[in-house]
């Protein structure tokens, strides 16, 4: 009887999280993947057959442009991290009490309005017309107008900005643990600056930079607002080809086998970033 | 400045705020010493220690390290290291690569790194321990990796900030010993903080006592208990009885004081002595309490006192004993010369003269 209880309750406070991975993640991702293996051989029959994923290794547009967005990513990633570090440092080191909190929040606050929103706030200063813009030719730096949207730099301006607070979160946590002897004992025994950083520092603060990393990394990769609005239409980020798969082209079976690339490929670059920094998944999540 | 002397310091001063942790503290370490200083908590003897190390920097005043000064060097070319409180080994290297860490900074070529770092090993009792995680150490373990990781580099100076306070009674016994063998083999000179005296008293060949940021006394720690310089040390060297009461006459170096239940005691004058009529205070040891009647001289100085409590602790034994007002302890010998003493008994307490001290009363 009680042990039924205790079964029952189990149970009940297990429903939750099991319908949220069960029908939210479990369902539409296994769906996806049956699409995915679909062939249409016309309007009304369906085979089973591996053509969409033989398209995108020989289209070479479609992984073309999956290498361009995993690059760009990873440096998007190694950007924000080399940003975030210092901020970090200081909120975990630095700032005391009143200045600590008031310099987390500033980095949230952008984060209460939405990725919209803070894309549009970058693109009025980027635009033709927009601040920096005009800055320039005030100060007779420029002749004319500077358009310093709708390129590269700009989709990672926008990407680090994005990334920026879940870099220093974890970066912050970890570098708050570490003890500050540690970094003296570095000093005292005969390091400089440098050696500290990369012997004492960094070693520590791994975990932190590793669960960064990969929340970033895979925040990129899957962003969609951002390269489009900032780079325009020639950005070719990955997630573009899905949504044109799907919603332009109604091809829903190659949308689906480019969605489970997407998944299967950016977490076996997860994965080779955890062997090759020799950390595991469950140091760097615990 | 002694030729011979690792560290000298005069006049040092740092102040945070308006208050001086470090108060014109000079002090003179010659080679191969064993020197602590020994301080209640707050006395500053921290921000002395981190200033020896350059984390810090004097406000006032000169540090010379083997005659040269050291007040602009950074801490990471100073010829010090330091063994932290809670010892700060890195956690992310293997007990060979702390010990190697300082070794890789000085560029000493791999293979001979890991002979020093097997020797240091070897010295400090740990052979074959290089891959072994600073986790998986016991406490006393960590310790000894500690302090291998600053004697592999053959330091001039080795800081040390209370590294055995977070061990054990037993352990901390047990290491109190071991550190001043190493001492002794290493011939490293250690400026060791403690708060624990007895630390301090074991392993030490001079001892400062430092309170409210100035040195009250340097001394050989045998010294440091016999002719304690000031109150303060009197009463923070050692279990001490504490009697107050008015100067009444000296003579001979040798002090009567009325105490405030008007019986008459006597002891020698310190170097803080009061002036005649002033409040004053005598010290006496609990060891050099003399119990009963019939043992006593005709020259030594005496007291009525009731009997509270014995308290047995082996050869620590004592006895509580209240003579107006004022709490004394006498050492209670355990080898049967001392009377069987009831709850409430009155006796005489009396001591050698020469073994009491008088001085002016101190803050503590």
């Amino acid at each position: 009887m009680n042990s039924g209880a205790a079964r029952l309750s189990l149970w009940l406070l297990l429903t939750p999280f099991l319908l949220w991975i069960v029908l939210l993640v479990l369902v539409p991702h296994l769906q996806m993947l049956r699409v995915s293996f679909q062939v249409r051989e016309s309007w009304d029959t369906l085979a089973w057959g591996l053509e969409q994923y033989q398209n995108f290794f020989t289209e070479s547009y479609y992984w073309r442009t999956f290498v361009r967005t995993g690059v760009m990513s990873l440096f998007t990633t190694f950007l924000t991290l080399l940003i975030a570090f210092p901020i970090a440092w200081y909120i975990a080191r630095l700032a005391r009490g009143r200045a600590r909190g008031l310099l987390f929040l500033a980095c949230l606050i952008p984060f209460w309005a939405s990725e919209l929103v803070r894309t549009y706030g970058w693109m009025i200063l980027l635009r033709e017309s927009g601040l920096f813009s005009s800055w320039l030719q005030a100060l007779g730096w420029a002749d004319g107008p500077v358009e310093m949207l709708y390129n590269d730099v700009a989709v990672i301006i926008g990407l680090v900005y994005n990334g920026l607070l879940f870099m220093v979160v974890p970066l912050v946590t970890t570098l708050d643990g570490m003890d500050e002897n540690l970094v003296e004992a570095g000093y005292d025994l005969g390091g400089n600056h440098a050696t500290v950083l990369r012997e004492v520092v960094v070693p520590w603060a791994m975990p932190g930079i590793v669960s960064g990393c990969i929340v970033v990394f895979m925040l990129t990769l899957g962003s969609y607002l951002t390269p489009i609005l900032m780079g325009g239409k020639d950005s070719a980020w990955f997630t573009q080809q899905i949504f044109t798969q799907f919603i332009t082209r109604f091809n829903w079976e190659q949308g689906a086998a480019l969605g489970v690339l997407l998944l299967v490929l950016s977490s076996i670059i997860v994965w080779l970033g955890l062997r090759l920094t020799g950390q595991s998944l469950r140091k760097v999540m615990g | 400045m002694g030729v011979e002397s690792d560290l000298f310091c005069s006049g040092l001063v740092r102040r945070f705020g308006s208050n001086a942790a470090v108060d014109h503290v000079s002090l003179d370490v010659p080679a191969g010493t064993f020197f602590s200083i020994l301080g209640p908590s707050g006395c500053g003897k921290t921000t002395l220690l981190r200033l020896l190390a350059g984390f810090d920097r004097p406000d006032e005043g000169d540090i010379h390290i083997r005659g040269a000064r050291m007040n602009d060097v950074p801490p990471n070319r100073r010829p010090v290291n330091m063994v932290f409180q809670h010892l700060a080994l890195f956690p992310t290297m293997s007990v060979g690569d702390n010990i190697g860490y300082g070794l890789k900074r000085q560029k000493v070529p791999s293979a001979e790194r890991r002979t020093r770092i097997a020797r240091v090993l070897e010295q400090v009792g740990l052979p074959g321990m290089e891959n072994r995680n600073p986790g998986e150490l016991s406490g006393g373990q960590r310790q000894r990796v500690a302090l291998a990781r600053c004697l592999v580099l053959e330091p001039t100076l080795l800081l040390l900030d209370e590294p055995l306070g977070a061990l054990d009674l037993k352990l901390r016994e047990q290491m109190k010993i071991e550190l001043k063998h190493l001492q002794k083999a290493f011939g490293t000179t250690f400026v060791y903080i403690t708060h624990d005296q007895s630390e301090a008293m074991v392993m030490s060949d001079q001892v400062a006592v430092m309170n409210d940021g100035r040195f009250e006394q340097v001394a050989p720690p045998e010294e440091l208990y016999r002719e304690p310089a000031t109150p303060f040390v009197a009463g923070f060297v050692g279990d001490n009885n504490r009697l107050a009461g008015k100067l009444e006459s000296v003579r001979d170096g040798l002090a009567d004081l009325r105490l405030d239940d008007g019986s008459l005691v006597r002891g020698r004058l310190g170097q803080t002595a009061p002036n005649i009529g002033d409040r004053a205070e005598l010290f006496i040891r609990p060891e050099s309490l003399v119990l009963g009647g019939d043992a006593l001289k005709s020259e030594y100085s005496s007291l009525r006192a009731s009997v509270t409590a014995t308290l047995f602790d082996g050869a620590n034994s004592r006895l509580e004993a209240d003579s107006a007002g004022q709490t004394l302890y006498a050492r209670l010998p355990q080898d049967g010369s001392a009377p069987r003493l009831r709850e409430g008994a009155s006796l005489q307490l009396a001591w050698d003269p020469m073994l009491a001290r008088v001085f002016a009363p101190g803050a503590a």
